[in-house]
Order: structure tokens, then sequence, then C-alpha cells
């Protein structure tokens, strides 16, 4: 009953709050939409932070999206012993490397006072579960080994359930506590993007690799 | 022939006495609020003099503005994919050091101190932390006529070009020279910090020109910053937003001319419209370097030209807009008589806001109890009011801030404006030859009425004829199909949330 609530009642609330208020803010509120970066106050520690934090963190959820989407594939690649240990050896030194980056956000904006001006307590609450969720997913890809791969028989069936609103349960009820922490925090993280700065990621400005590079707008209509 | 229409701005720089009125109305109108404090949409700063922000001249520090790259241009930040890399961490970014830390004083304690055997004092507290200050180390106008020059002047780009010993030469007391450089945003014609915005929130009004930054589409990538080669997008810390020059468009819109503009007590300010083909914006930013300023002229049609006339007119330029582009006074210096000059032009951004380069003075002895200048200059001119070639200020200075490094065009414009002072002056106090004087206007390339009519508007204009504001019709344009209550008090610019309208 505890696991049903946990993962199949959780992610469909997180989810379906995460898209409708992240539309509602887009429209309502655009005004907050903003990565509120807060580099112009302290440029140094960011740098050191930042970078290997979002290199790191896009590149292990892309890998987290791309064995959910093409499981069959992602087999067929971690079917090789070699293969397989050069997955985890990237996974996870990009772990460590958003977690790096990470610790790194954090001790910035405690230890440095013009970046601590600027924190919100959203931001505290942000930046604290986002530390916990990847330490979390750290951990377990160490202590529970080969995770690249057990990860297409528990988590992929789980979600894919999920997605096609024919929630099945069965491949994770049994596995380990920390493992299932990992797995409600990913939506607890999915949860708060509306809520806080992260719905930056949802801003990533791909346009501008094909827009014009002059903007001019007409308040009237142009005869041309 | 695409014609647009641009209100475009000139400031004479010899009339600048360099009080700061104008930023000071910019300042209680515009950036007054709370992470705008350091921001100055206006402001004056000394030249020679490293600037506000610190050195925002060098391009090799902060990648400002476009550069030639195989005979085309690109920004010199970023291309498209590398801006979007560099997304989590800019690092051409200024910080807030390099323009200062906001500070105010605790005065409350004046008051507040227990009794003791001190002084009580009022410590200075930081704006940003709210935390004491240890030491300032900047502030406004902090190196302000020559203040620190060892530190500041010294360092100014534009003396990259002098030998050094012209650079020395400026260190002598009887040598000193400096004038005063009011900056805003130049409106440019190809702007950099519109084409730095990966989120595409800067954008420029077709109707008048005016560059503009939508709060609602700003998502802080903060790339205008880095991109604006004039430092003229600002960061606003606390709303985590970057904000600029607006050229007061609600002034403007309402018949008046920006605060800047009416404030200015020595009157160097001129507004007005100018017509330009924007057809040749991609290929004028493009010349080399010493054909920048000539292909920007280029750009800059005649409004009394029936062709150009009938261009505008096709493309719904309203009459009035051409009347006021016929009656600029920006048009007059700008492109008549070719003596306001773009501000680097170099950075290739095509700037809209034009500055007369200031007459400066020239090295003079005192011998025998009166001053004056020895010799003849190459014109057989009496070097009396001005010289080229006994200026204080080496004309390679003036050339590298206003004509890309071309001496040519800076010096056309010296020749004329001395032709000028050569005339008047025979004319008052009647100490020139009829032949000193004719030689003058024919170095100048000009003529006594082209004269007549420059220190006219130099020394004696109106107001009307200062600010020729057209009349931007913006009525027209929007409130035709908006409901004008709907937007009737709310709270405006800047404001995080939306502040709940009155209810009665």
């Amino acid at each position: 009953m505890f696991d049903n609530a946990l993962f199949i009642g959780f992610p469909y609330v997180a989810v379906a709050i995460a898209i409708v208020v992240s539309i509602y803010r887009f429209w309502f509120d655009p005004y907050s939409y903003s990565s509120q970066s807060s580099q112009f106050l302290e440029s140094r520690v960011l740098f050191f932070g930042s970078v290997p934090w979002h290199y790191g963190i896009i590149i292990i959820l892309l890998g987290h999206i791309t064995a959910l989407l093409f499981p069959g594939l992602w087999g067929l690649f971690t079917a090789n012993q070699t293969r397989l240990y050069i997955l985890e050896i990237v996974g996870l030194s990009l772990a460590l490397m958003a977690t790096v980056g990470l610790v790194l956000l954090l001790y910035r904006r405690m230890a440095n006072a013009r970046a601590h001006a600027v924190t919100s307590e959203m931001d505290w609450i942000l930046l604290f579960v986002l530390l916990l969720q990847v330490g979390l997913g750290f951990w377990v890809a160490y202590y529970y080994r080969w995770g690249s791969d057990w990860y297409l028989h528990t988590a992929v069936p789980w979600l894919l359930s999920l997605l096609k609103f024919q929630p099945n349960i069965a491949s994770v009820s049994a596995l380990p506590f920390w493992v299932k922490f990992h797995f409600v925090g990913g939506f607890v993280i999915i949860l708060l993007l509306p809520f806080t700065r992260l719905v930056h990621l949802l801003a990533y400005p791909f346009s501008y690799l094909w827009r014009e590079h002059q903007i001019v707008i007409w308040n009237r209509s142009r005869m041309n | 022939m695409d014609i647009r229409a641009h209100v475009s701005m000139v400031f004479h720089l010899d009339k600048c006495i360099g009080c700061h009125t104008c930023s000071i109305a910019c300042k209680n109108i515009w950036t007054d609020r709370k992470g705008t404090e350091y921001m100055w949409w206006n402001n004056v700063e000394t030249k020679p003099g490293t600037g506000y922000p610190t050195l925002w001249e060098d391009q090799e520090k902060y990648k400002g503005g476009w550069e030639k790259k195989n005979g085309r241009i690109e920004l010199k930040l970023h291309s498209r994919r590398g801006g979007l890399g560099n997304i989590f961490h800019n690092p051409y970014l200024p910080t807030i050091d390099d323009y200062y830390e906001p500070w105010t004083y605790d005065y409350e304690n004046l008051f507040n101190a227990p009794e003791g055997d001190d002084q009580p004092t009022a410590r200075a507290v930081s704006m940003i932390t709210g935390k004491p200050m240890e030491s300032i180390e900047a502030g406004p106008n902090w190196d302000d006529d020559l203040g620190g020059s060892p530190l500041y002047a010294r360092n100014d780009v534009n003396l990259d070009e002098l030998t050094e010993e012209e650079r020395e030469q400026l260190n002598e007391v009887e040598r000193v020279v400096f004038f005063y450089l009011p900056r805003i945003c130049n409106h440019c014609l190809n702007p950099g910090c519109v084409a730095a915005c990966p989120a595409g929130a800067i954008y420029k009004r077709g109707e008048d020109g005016i560059v503009l930054l939508s709060q609602e589409k700003c998502r802080a990538w903060r790339m205008c910053i880095s991109g604006c080669p004039y430092k003229k997008t600002y960061f606003n810390w606390a709303s985590g937003k970057s904000e600029k020059c607006i050229l007061c468009y609600p002034r403007l819109e309402s018949g008046q001319p920006p605060a800047c503009f009416h404030s200015c007590v020595g009157r160097i300010r001129y507004l007005g419209v100018l017509l330009y083909d924007a057809d040749q914006i991609e290929s004028g930013a493009s010349v080399a370097n010493e054909d920048l300023v000539a292909a920007q002229r280029a750009m800059i049609m005649d409004p009394f030209d029936p062709e150009v006339i009938a261009a505008a007119k096709k493309n719904k330029i309203s009459d009035a807009m051409i009347t006021a582009a016929q009656n600029s006074p920006v048009y007059k210096f700008v492109k008549k008589w070719q003596i306001a000059l773009p501000l680097h032009p170099d950075f290739r951004t095509l700037p809209m806001l034009f500055y007369v380069p200031p007459m400066l003075p020239v090295l003079a002895k005192t011998k025998d109890g009166t001053y004056d200048v020895e010799g003849l200059d190459k014109e057989n001119l009496p070097a009396m009011l001005s010289s080229l070639e006994k200026a204080r200020m080496p004309i390679k200075y003036m050339a590298s801030m206003f004509s890309a490094g071309n001496t040519n065009v800076v010096e056309d414009v010296y020749r004329k404006l001395i032709a000028v002072r050569i005339f008047k002056r025979a004319q008052k106090v009647k100490d020139y030859q009829q032949a000193e004087v004719d030689a003058a206007l024919a170095s100048g390339k000009t003529n006594a009425e082209e004269v007549e009519a420059i220190f006219r508007l130099t020394s004696l204009p109106t107001y009307e004829e200062r600010f020729v504001v057209p009349p931007l019709g913006r009525e027209s344009a929007v409130e035709a199909w908006e409901i004008p209550l709907a937007r009737k008090q709310e709270a405006g610019f800047g404001v995080r949330n939306k502040i709940a309208k009155r209810k009665f």
C-alpha cells in the first residue's frame, strides 16, 4: 500500500503538478522564469561549481532518459563487459563531478556574503534536495554496482508502465531502501521544478542556434 | 532601399562641463530600485580614463561587439553553439567589482549609539549584503577629473597607439589635459546585446530604433552584458534580470526629450530623427576599419531627397516623422556638416549616438608675462585658438575613440571646427586678417554660410532646435486595440510580484 502511494500515486501527482504549474507560471508570471544567475556577484567559485555540476548532471540525466526510451539498444550496449565497465566508470566520474560541483555551489552560497544575500529559502531547499539526490545516486551506483544494467530490469519497466498508464511496481517493490529513496527523490525534484528557479531548465534557449541575430519589433504593421 | 526612422542623438563634447546632472536625472527616475543602485544608464566619465565599468573599452577583456572574420562580421563573444556552451558560466562577464559595490551609511548609529567616550560614526554599509564595509575600493566617478591617474588614466586603452614619449607628456603638469565623455546606450543599428542574448529578449523597435530589453523574456543568461561593447546593459542582481537605458521612451512618446537630455546644464545634447537604409546595415558594419565612419554616414539618407521620402512612405513612416527628420539637428551635425562622429565605430555595432569631439587646448608657454603659442601651424594659421599640431591631446587618441583609428576623419572634423572659431573670432574680435579666415575656411572645407549655421546650432540653439522630438504616435500604435484602463494603477517596471490594483 505504502509502495503504491510512493511509486504510483506520488509520481503521477508530482508530474501533473509540475506540468500544470510550469505552464501556468510561463503564461501568467513569465517575469519569474529566470535562472537567477548570481555570477555577477561571485564568478570564480561559480566557475568551479557550476560548470562541472551542469555538464555532469546533464549527461547523467540524458543517460537515464536514453535507457528509459531505448531499453533494447541500451541492453545491447551493456551486454559487452568492456562497454559495461566503461559505462560504469564514465557514469561514476560524471556523478562525482556533479556532486563536487554541487557541494561547491552550496559552499559558495553559504560562505560568500554576496551570493548568500541573493539566496532565497526555496533556493536552499532545492540545493539540499539536489545534493541529497545526487549523493544518493552516487552511493547507489557505487554500492549496488552495475546499475547501468540492472536499471533496465527494475526502474525502466516500472517507469514505462507509468508512462503507459498501466502502473506495475512489481519490478521495484523488492529493491533496497536506498534505491527506492533515489527513485522517490527523482519525483520530488520534478515536483519542485515549477516552484523553484529550476524552471530555467525548461527555458534553455535552443532557438539561439537558428534565430536571426537581430530582432526588430514593429508596434504597427508595416506595408512591405 | 529599406528606409527606417531612428531617434538619434548628438553630444557636443565642447560644451560638457562634467556636472553629472544628466546622470542624477536618470538615476532618480529609473535606477533607484534595489539591485540597480550601482547602475548608471547615463554616466559621465573623464577621458583619458578607464571609465565605467573599469576598462570597458578593452574588448580583449570583455569580448564585446563584433569582429571581422573571413570577410564577415561575427560576435566577438561567442558563436551560437559557443554561447549555449558557456551559458553555465560566462567567462567574460564583468562582476560587481568592475563597477563598484553600492553602499550607504549607518546614519542611525549617530542617534542610537550608547553613550561612550568616542564620537559615534556612521559606518559604510554594503547595499548588497547589508554588512559593514571595511574599505570602499571604488564608487561612482571614482576617477573623476583624472583622480588616481596613475591607476586609471594611464591605463586608458585609447592611449595604446601613442608613443611612449607622447604618453609621458600627458603626465607633465603643464600638459595635463582631459575632457568629459557622457555615455548612454547608443541604440545601435547592429547591437551586440541583441545578437548575444540567447533568449532573444532584447529587440530594436522598428518605428524609432530604441533598443529595449523585455523583462518578461530575460532569463538571466547574462550574455548581453558581455555582448554590448559599451557595457550599457546592466545586470540587476536582485531581480535576476538585465536592464538598460530605454531612451526614456515614455517621455518621448509624450513629446518630451529623455530626462538626461532635458536636464543637461551645458545644453550639449541634441535629439532628432535620422532616416537610414536598413539594407546597408550588414555591409556597412563589415567594411575595413578606416572606412567605418564613411559607411555609417552613407547609411544615413537625405530626408529631402524625393526618392528617400517615397521609400520612407512606402515603409509607413508618417509625414510628421519625415518632417521631423528634415528638421533634425542630428542630421545636420552627422551628415550635412559631418562634424559628429560615432563612439568607437571599431566595435562595429553602428552606434546611433554621435559626438562632436572637443576642441583641445593647445600647448602654450608663459613668456614675458603673456601666455602665448609660438609659431604657425601646418596650415600657416596662428595657433592661438586651436591647432591640431600643437594640441595637447594627440589626434591619434581621438581617432582611436571616434573613427576606428582613421586620423583623417578626425582631422577633417577639427579643421572645420577650427574654421568656425577663427571665422567668428574675426567677426567679433577682429584680430584675424581676411586672408587667414579664408585659409581657415579652405582648410576646413567649409564656407561662411555653413560656419554661421554650425555656430548658430552650437552656441545659440533654442530648446525646439535642440530637441526635435518626433510624434511617435504611440496612441495610434497600441491603445487603439487595448483598453486604456487595463494597465491603470499597476506597479510598473522592475517589481517582482505584481502589486494588486486598488479595489474601489
